[in-house]
């Protein structure tokens, strides 16, 4: 820090600087929400090259959205500066001022008719790295914010090799209805009626439709509803009793559910596009199955059972064959698991287990069977990736009543994603394409 | 025929009194005291079994009423259960021995048996474990034996709390059964 302030009025000349008072409430804000999540996670630091989005004047809102959608990648040390009030874009012979900040990379904007200008900045090397005009709506436009995040997205991919997640959205339940909000937290908008019990949401992969349960009387179908069209049907093989905890294949094509009747709950697919061909895949006898999630090459489900006893994690072929536990436990000793969902990147497969009766986040990567523990303050339960495979959004309620948080499981730093209510049930949608709904169904 | 005025008023306070909410009287009704009215201006005779007989069996509905009442709240006791179980308590296999007698005596008669769960534990799986619970209960009374098709089970998981506290208290009410008629209970019989 002191380091930094040193050199706050060598740049005032340049361009000014947040004030020091700010830069300080934003290093505690997130030392903060780390201490009590800093479990089974190693952060490296040193290893995330230092960013600085340039002050500039115009697009001030969109400059905005692009710094905090790279901070929350969490693949930046970001360099935080103040906005300038009347000009001062582009770099001219100030690189080596942002290096002596801790920057390697710069990112510039700037107006460009129907849209803007970035630039990516290699510091050290003194180039140009990336440079591309990209179009962009009018900020009253609908689609804006996406298309922003789309841009951001993009950068990220310069600057990181890896795309980032900002262009996708989050779905959750508060109150018996379904919503959905942009991955900054900007947006809630309710998609299913008021005076509903919904629960359970879960994105198609295309991002145009979802699936939810429709509690009613205590039963209730799987709808798969389009926010294209609006369109609610209720998914092959979920007409009767009750049906909870649907998956998208990564096709789109097929629906996995828990069908729940008084044999107990068993795990179905059906064709949601066809509509037909429901195809039960667990037989239970008395025992539940459910909560199926499958890999991204559509070939395996892994799944809650209690046919050990408690819920614990299981993985089968998507035909219901070879049938084996995925996540080891102790029986009698490991507490109850539920919740799980199958990574992006195919490697890990996140679910929520009781430890002294409190819910915590846990990983088992595919592969070795390792179990790793990511959270200990609090509840933290029903778990959900986002795009980069790297973030998980879960419900926790750590601020005193159950909201979202998202952990960046490689450096263990959280936040919290506001929602007006209190909610549950999150599912993080894939990376959203330019057909994604921007207006409310 | 023309009712005369005391067997009207007599019929009004047989009324007051089954509608009144006290309850029946144990033994039979005394004759009736001497009413309060005035005398009648042009007497007529009063025909006394008639009215004793209507009287009786007055008292007989209503007391058939109640009965049917507390029938009725027999088989809406609910059944609690332990954390994360689904197996039938042996302290609530009494309440299920009287539902399954109350079921048998009255075939007309159809239940939905509603699973609950605490708000501890995963939402989703709660729903599951409702569903458990609710099957429970059914196949006890089916082993009782109880046709299936009687029974309907549905599970509203934690979504539906008895009571709203975040305690051990409050937790142990709301791991339950829900018992409700669905049919058949106009007429309802105790169990011989």
């Amino acid at each position: 820090m002191r380091r930094i302030l040193t050199v706050v009025a060598a740049l005032a000349a340049a361009a000014p600087l947040a004030s020091p008072r700010a830069l300080q409430a934003l290093a505690q804000d997130t030392s903060q929400v780390r201490e009590g999540v800093r479990v089974g996670v190693e952060y490296q630091p040193g290893t995330r090259p230092g960013l600085v989005v340039l002050p500039g004047s115009g697009l001030d809102s969109a400059r905005a959205i692009i710094r905090r959608d790279l901070d929350y990648t969490d693949r930046f040390e970001m360099v935080v500066v103040a906005d300038a009030p009347n000009g001062g874009e582009g770099l001219g012979t100030s690189y080596g001022i942002y290096k002596t900040l801790g920057a390697q990379l710069a990112v510039e904007l700037a107006a460009a008719p129907g849209g803007l200008t970035a630039r990516l900045h290699d510091l050290n090397a003194s180039r140009v790295r990336n440079e591309q005009t990209m179009s962009l709506p009018a900020p009253t436009d609908p689609g804006y914010r996406l298309e922003v995040h789309r841009i951001a997205d993009e950068i990220a991919r310069w600057a990181s090799g890896t795309p980032g997640f900002a262009a996708s959205r989050l779905l959750f339940v508060s109150g018996g209805r379904v919503y959905r909000v942009d991955s900054d937290g900007d947006q809630a908008i309710p998609i299913t009626a008021a005076g509903g019990t919904a629960l359970s949401p879960v994105w198609a992969p295309d991002g145009q439709r979802i699936a939810y349960t429709r509690l009613e009387a205590g039963r209730g179908g799987v709808v798969v509803h389009s926010l294209v069209s609006g369109a609610a049907l209720v998914a092959p093989g979920s007409q009767t009793a009750l049906n909870i905890t649907p998956s998208f294949s990564p096709d789109g094509r097929t629906l996995a559910f828990a069908h729940s009747d008084e044999g107990g709950t068993d795990i179905y697919t059906s064709n949601v596009i066809d509509r037909c061909c429901a195809q039960r895949l667990t037989v239970g006898r008395y025992a539940d199955n459910l909560s199926p999630t499958f890999s991204p090459d559509g070939r395996r489900i892994a799944f809650i059972s209690t046919r050990a006893g408690p819920p614990q994690l299981y993985v089968m072929a998507a035909n219901g064959t070879d049938q084996e536990l995925l996540a080891p436990f102790d029986f009698g000793a490991t507490g109850s698991s539920n919740g799980p969902e199958w990574s992006p990147d195919g490697a890990n497969v996140v679910f929520h287990r009781e430890v002294s009766r409190s819910p915590q986040l846990f990983l088992v990567d595919v592969a070795g069977r390792r179990v790793r523990q990511l959270t200990s303050s609090g509840r933290n339960e029903d778990p959900t990736w986002a795009p980069d495979g790297r973030h998980v959004a879960f419900v926790s309620d750590r601020s005193g009543r159950r909201q979202l948080w998202i952990i960046d499981i490689e450096t263990g730093r959280v936040r919290q994603l506001a929602t007006p209510g209190a909610a549950r049930l999150p599912a993080w949608s894939r990376r959203l394409g330019r057909t994604a709904v921007s207006t409310n169904p | 025929m023309r009712a005369s005025p005391k067997l009207m008023l007599l019929a009004a306070i047989t009324f007051a009194a089954a509608c009144g909410g006290s309850p029946p009287p144990e033994e039979p009704a005394p004759e009736p005291a001497p009413a309060p009215a005035p005398p009648p201006p042009a007497p007529e005779p009063v025909d006394d079994s008639a009215v004793r007989e209507r009287m009786e069996s007055e008292r007989m509905a209503s007391e058939a009423a109640e009965r049917a009442r507390a029938v009725t709240a027999e088989l809406g006791t609910m059944i609690n259960f332990e954390y994360d179980q689904a197996t039938v308590r042996p302290a609530d296999q009494g309440t299920l021995d009287r539902k399954a007698a109350i079921l048998s005596a009255n075939p007309n008669v159809r239940v939905r048996v509603s699973g609950h769960a605490d708000e501890r534990g995963s939402d989703e799986y709660n729903l599951a474990l409702g569903n458990r619970r609710a099957a429970a209960a059914k196949r006890y009374l089916e082993n009782k034996g109880i046709e299936g098709s009687r029974v309907e089970v549905v599970s509203y998981g934690e979504e539906r709390p008895l009571n709203p506290g975040s305690d051990e208290a409050a937790y142990a009410q709301n791991r339950r059964d829900e018992f409700e008629v669905t049919a058949g209970g106009d007429n309802i019989v105790a169990p011989q």
